[in-house]
């Protein structure tokens, strides 16, 4: 083994480097706000009286749940063209990740959802608000505060997940470091430094999302 | 005249590639939920029981590898390994990639559990004169495996999920098969929704299994 390490290939390419983080960042951040908006849709259609709307939405968490997401980007970039649907790689990754999010971001409002006492619901009804103003001044805002700590776990998997962008060839991270690694063979290092990126980042990330957590969550 | 062939007739012909991804998909997922969960029940034995010596490495595995995205983990271990002087195949990086990462997921599934049993179970067994083995073995652990099973099923599908991104480093998985189906006869929406079905239908398949052992296993 005689392996040396040399870091200049890496350095010279570190600006990218960082750049693809950033638009990782980017493309979570707005995935995650469209995933929000989705999820929540879904499980108030998940927890309503018509049997048809709840059988729709849980068919949708299932079986977006069970698929490989890569399948899902590819499927979404690939395969819509042919119906006459052409997205660019950039929006056709957020609509993916957002749909990916709003599965699994359904699973966590209903049960956040379901958590809130009965009373609430009732003495808002006994106040005089609607079925609708019940949900968006006293639900709504009672289980965003609940499921805040699943809500950062999510954000840190889905920046996770835009990794796989680089399958469709968005510039984020790591597809400058495959970039990286066919032009410099410098192997180790390529993924040496992407991999303390990744960790670094979504280590900063839990610590300010727990932070946020802290500061928002309800006192008791 | 030349007609179009039916999607159908397209599959029959492209039967045994898929088989043989589907094999390969199979295979390659059920190495790494065995062998990671044999690594994370140890790894989370150690992060529970263990002095700070013995936490600090398996803390670092941990932290490092749930840091990272899945993706970056299989690359860097399938272009890494050869420049470390270890020549393995596509397909033994990628198991490879997949156990680490199943590993340290379930040691934090298997912390997460055995810290939420009461100390008094522990100091009841040694009360009754039960060495720290035997409590583990008939005291903690079926308590833990109950509570991890559940959990334990989310993350095997989410391997199944991770193992399409064997494509990527040239495993003839099921994605690659389906793309090498696609190259060929241009179907892509029929191939890749095909594809999605069949993931759908091993994480169900894992998924109604897990519910039935759940229930076999439930205490009454």
């Amino acid at each position: 083994m005689n392996y040396q390490l040399n870091f200049s290939a890496v350095w010279r390419d570190f600006p990218s480097l960082l750049a693809g983080l950033g638009l990782g960042l980017e493309l979570a951040l707005i995935s995650i706000a469209i995933g929000c908006v989705i999820g929540l849709t879904t499980a108030f259609a998940l927890l309503s009286r018509y049997p048809a709307l709840r059988i729709l939405a849980s068919v949708y968490v299932t079986v977006v749940r069970n698929t490989p997401i890569l399948v899902l980007i590819l499927l979404i970039y690939f395969a819509l063209p042919g119906l006459g649907i052409r997205l660019d790689k950039l929006a056709s990754f957020i609509v993916t990740l957002s749909f990916y999010a709003g599965a699994y971001l359904t699973e966590v409002f209903r049960a956040g959802l379901l958590s809130i006492h009965k009373g609430q619901r009732e003495a808002g009804l006994a106040i005089g608000l609607g079925e609708w103003q019940v949900r968006a001044y006293i639900l709504v805002p009672v289980m965003l505060r609940n499921v805040l700590p699943a809500l950062s776990n999510n954000f840190i998997s889905l920046f996770k997940d835009t990794s796989l962008a680089a399958a469709i060839a968005v510039p984020e991270l790591t597809y400058y470091a495959r970039k990286i690694n066919v032009e410099s063979y410098r192997v180790i290092e390529t993924w040496l430094v992407t991999t303390a990126l990744y960790v670094a980042a979504c280590y900063l990330i839990a610590m300010l999302l727990r932070y946020l957590e802290q500061r928002l969550a309800i006192r008791r | 005249m030349y007609e179009q062939p039916t999607w159908l007739h397209e599959l029959w012909i492209a039967r045994e590639t898929l088989w043989s991804g589907f094999l390969t998909s199979v295979q390659c997922s059920a190495l790494a939920i065995v062998c990671g969960t044999v690594i994370g029940l140890f790894a989370g034995l150690a992060l529970t029981y263990g002095n700070v010596m013995t936490r600090l490495p398996f803390r670092l595995y941990v932290d490092l590898i749930r840091g990272t995205p899945v993706f970056v983990l299989v690359l860097a271990v399938f272009y890494m390994a050869p420049a470390l002087g270890w020549q393995i195949s596509a397909f033994q990086a990628g198991a490879l990639g997949l156990t680490l990462f199943c590993g340290s997921h379930v040691a934090e599934i298997v912390r997460g559990s055995l810290q939420a049993i009461p100390r008094g179970q522990l100091e009841a067994g040694k009360a009754i004169g039960l060495t720290f083995r035997q409590s583990l073995a008939y005291v903690l652990l079926p308590q833990a495996l109950r509570q991890i099973l559940p959990t334990w099923v989310n993350s095997s599908t989410e391997i199944v999920k991770a193992s399409t991104l064997l494509s990527v480093i040239g495993v003839a998985e099921l994605l690659l098969s389906t793309q090498q189906v696609i190259a060929r006869t241009f179907m892509t929406l029929e191939f890749y929704l095909f594809a999605g079905f069949l993931f759908f239908v091993i994480n169900y398949a894992i998924e109604l299994l897990g519910r039935h052992i759940e229930k076999r296993v439930a205490l009454p």
